[in-house]
């Protein structure tokens, strides 16, 4: 029977990825990320796998492309500044559909900012960051259990939809220590990218099939095929023909925005008769709660709304849960990031932001304080 | 061409490049040395970067990768870190492989990692139109070098053999047949192999420096070149405004994947313990 263990996120990441079958890791150390990358330096080997430090970030994201074109299951873990460096290939694999894991345990930025404080300052960049027009998945767990399964699903999602996903960590899960009991390996839903079956010379490596996705070959089994960040046809070769780009473009998108319902991942929390919602995700969400309970208790119909998929954004779940609430409150570690994306779909006369940005963790009762504001100020 | 049109995609051509480029020299060199030590298609991958030069992957019926400026090794150290029964050939540029790919190109060299490098060096920027590179001479003119570049350049072999690389050699579009030998010889090398390949940008480089026509830069290889073996019979002034061709060093070293095997059989679950 699968017994209790005490670990933390970073270890439920790399525990994650090992049970959805990851067999490459390259990255660059940097704090509160690099108990991944030593997890994985240690148990690689010992399954088979490789594990390789590379000299910076935009290495790492290169090599983890490269490995992961020849059929491995590659995984690179980094922080603000890593992100920000990693942003080219990350768009690269996007456009070349590289399916890959990239974990970004967020810290204060901007820039060197604050190493070891918690942030969620990074939910922008990882939908914007790279640069041009691309689909996005970006996951965000919430506690170190989900850490694992959640981690599970990045490499899921990243072999079924051929596309690198984003998972925003943030240093309190990524640091935090729980309890966990994790399933048996054979409980696992690991899914496998398509690869091809016919005959090498009729293959198309970016020729979608009906779900918008190309089977992929590994490198090295007689399918050839061209892989470039270039505009290109579905055998891969360079081509500036507009329709193709429009096509290509469009794909990119719609491969991830007709599988929504699928990626989209959130919790409910007494949202039924919730006059005040609170909208959270990541690490904040447990302050979320506590405060969101708190408020129930002194008579408050407060609920709480947790997005753990934030791109593509789960819009429709946010309108129809926000719907019959009067007030929404949405804590964020930034600036307010996510707030914009949802107040597109709430209206702004109901959206109260909550930021914080010292590098400190809201408390629950500043959460509070603002639900009982919210709810009618007794 | 005999023998090498089966590795060429001949629905990617005609080439994007110019007449007179030495590009297409080097991918026949290259390609008649793959065909000369029979390499598995199937287990052979092409990496490139981003220049004239790295779209030379393009025209090569293999797995091939055209990847970001500068990082062409990055993803040839992944595909061979995940996959060491891959024959793995990098083509990149000057640029590419010295400037924004400098910090992947010494740390492959230092990790010996098995991959076969061979860099287009046309001293110039040719894609993006004649700016200057790490390899542009003192003195010569690039367009954002308008009064003569003022900065010293590298010596790819050098700057390879000092970081690790256990192949080095240099030779030219002019000496295509030598090219052959010196890629094929790089290949053979379990390691780090360098093939600094000396090739002529009429367009971008040779016109702003009067330097003639294709016909006149190859003949100014010709001229300039040193064969290895010839060196040591020249005085230091003979050797004066020229550069050596050849094979220039050959060392053993541990190789990186093979280490990493050793690593797994070592500590792995399966391998007993
Ligand atoms: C990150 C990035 N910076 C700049 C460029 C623009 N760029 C494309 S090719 C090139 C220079 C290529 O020079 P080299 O590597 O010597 O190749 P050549 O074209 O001379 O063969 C530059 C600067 C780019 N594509 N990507
Ligand atoms: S610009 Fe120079 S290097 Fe590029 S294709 Fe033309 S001649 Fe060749
Ligand atoms: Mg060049």
């Amino acid at each position: 029977m699968a017994k209790a263990q005490l670990m933390q996120g970073n270890q439920a990441c790399a525990v994650g990825a090992l049970a959805a079958g990851v067999t490459f890791f390259a990255g660059y150390p940097i704090t509160p990320s690099t108990e991944v990358a030593e997890i994985l330096a240690e148990m690689l080997p010992k399954f088979g796998g490789k594990f390789i430090q590379m000299e910076d970030e935009i290495a790492s994201m290169g090599a983890v492309c490269g490995a992961a074109l020849t059929g491995a299951k590659a995984i690179t873990a980094t922080s603000g500044p890593g992100f920000s460096l990693k942003q080219e290939l990350i768009g690269y694999a996007s456009m070349a559909e590289i399916p890959c894991v990239i974990v970004n345990v967020q810290r204060l930025g901007p820039s060197t900012g604050k190493p070891t404080s918690p942030a969620q300052g990074d939910v922008m960049q990882a939908r914007w960051g790279s640069h041009g027009d691309r689909g996005v998945i970006a996951l965000s767990p919430t506690s170190v259990r989900e850490t694992f399964d959640i981690t599970v699903k990045a490499f899921n999602f990243a072999e079924k939809f051929r596309t690198p996903v984003v998972l925003l960590l943030d240093e309190v899960v990524g640091h935090m220590r729980e309890t966990v009991v994790l399933p048996e390996s054979g409980d696992v839903e690991v899914i496998d990218r398509k690869r091809p079956s016919g005959p090498p010379e009729e293959y198309q490596a970016f020729k979608p099939e009906a779900d918008g996705v190309a089977p992929m070959a590994d490198f090295g089994e007689g399918y050839y095929y061209h892989v470039t960040g270039l505009v290109h046809d579905y055998k891969g070769m360079p081509s500036q023909n507009n329709a193709l780009t429009t096509e290509l473009i469009d794909r990119l998108h719609t491969k991830i925005e007709r599988a929504r319902d699928e990626i989209t991942i959130y919790h409910q929390d007494y949202t039924d008769d919730a006059d005040v919602l609170v909208i959270a995700y990541g690490g904040t969400t447990r302050a979320a709660i506590a405060a969101v309970k708190e408020a129930r208790a002194k008579g408050v119909k407060a609920g709480l709304l947790t997005l753990v998929t934030i791109w593509p954004f789960p819009g429709e779940v946010v309108a129809k849960v926000a719907a019959k609430a009067k007030k929404v409150i949405v804590p964020e570690l930034n600036y307010g990031q996510l707030v914009g994306e949802i107040e597109r779909y709430v209206p702004r006369e109901k959206v109260v932001s909550l930021t914080r940005y010292d590098g400190e963790l809201f408390r629950p009762e500043e959460i509070l304080n603002l639900i009982i504001t919210a709810g009618g100020g007794k | 061409m005999a023998g090498i049109e089966k590795y060429l995609r001949q629905s990617a051509l005609p080439h994007i490049w110019c007449p007179g480029c030495g590009n297409g020299i080097l991918l026949a060199a290259i390609l008649r040395a793959i065909d000369k030590l029979g390499l598995d298609q199937k287990k052979t991958v092409v990496v490139s970067g981003i220049g004239c030069s790295s779209r030379a992957s393009g025209y090569m019926n293999f797995n091939t990768v055209h990847t970001a400026h500068g990082r062409a090794l990055t993803f040839a150290t992944g595909i061979k870190l995940a996959k060491p029964e891959l024959n793995v050939i990098v083509l990149t540029g000057d640029g590419d492989s010295t400037a924004i790919g400098g910090n992947h190109f010494i740390h492959a060299a230092r990790r010996n990692v098995d991959l076969t490098t061979v860099i287009f060096n046309n001293n110039i920027y040719g894609m993006t139109g004649g700016q200057y590179s790490p390899l542009t001479p003192m003195d010569a003119k690039a367009t954002t070098a308008p009064f003569g570049h003022i900065e010293r350049s590298f010596d790819i072999a050098a700057l390879a053999i000092a970081a690790g690389a256990t192949y080095v050699a240099r030779g030219t579009a002019f000496h295509a047949q030598l090219l052959t030998d010196l890629v094929v010889k790089g290949i053979e090398n379990k390691g780090f192999s360098v093939i600094d390949a000396i090739t002529q940008c009429p367009i971008s480089y040779g016109r702003k420096n009067k330097m003639g026509s294709a016909a006149d830069m190859l003949a100014w290889q010709r001229d300039k070149a040193v064969m290895v073996q010839a060196v040591s019979k020249m005085k230091p002034e003979d050797l004066e405004g020229k550069f050596v061709i050849g094979e220039l060093y050959r060392s053993v070293a541990p190789e990186y994947t093979a280490e990493y095997d050793k690593l797994i059989a070592r500590v792995s679950k399966k391998g007993g313990k």
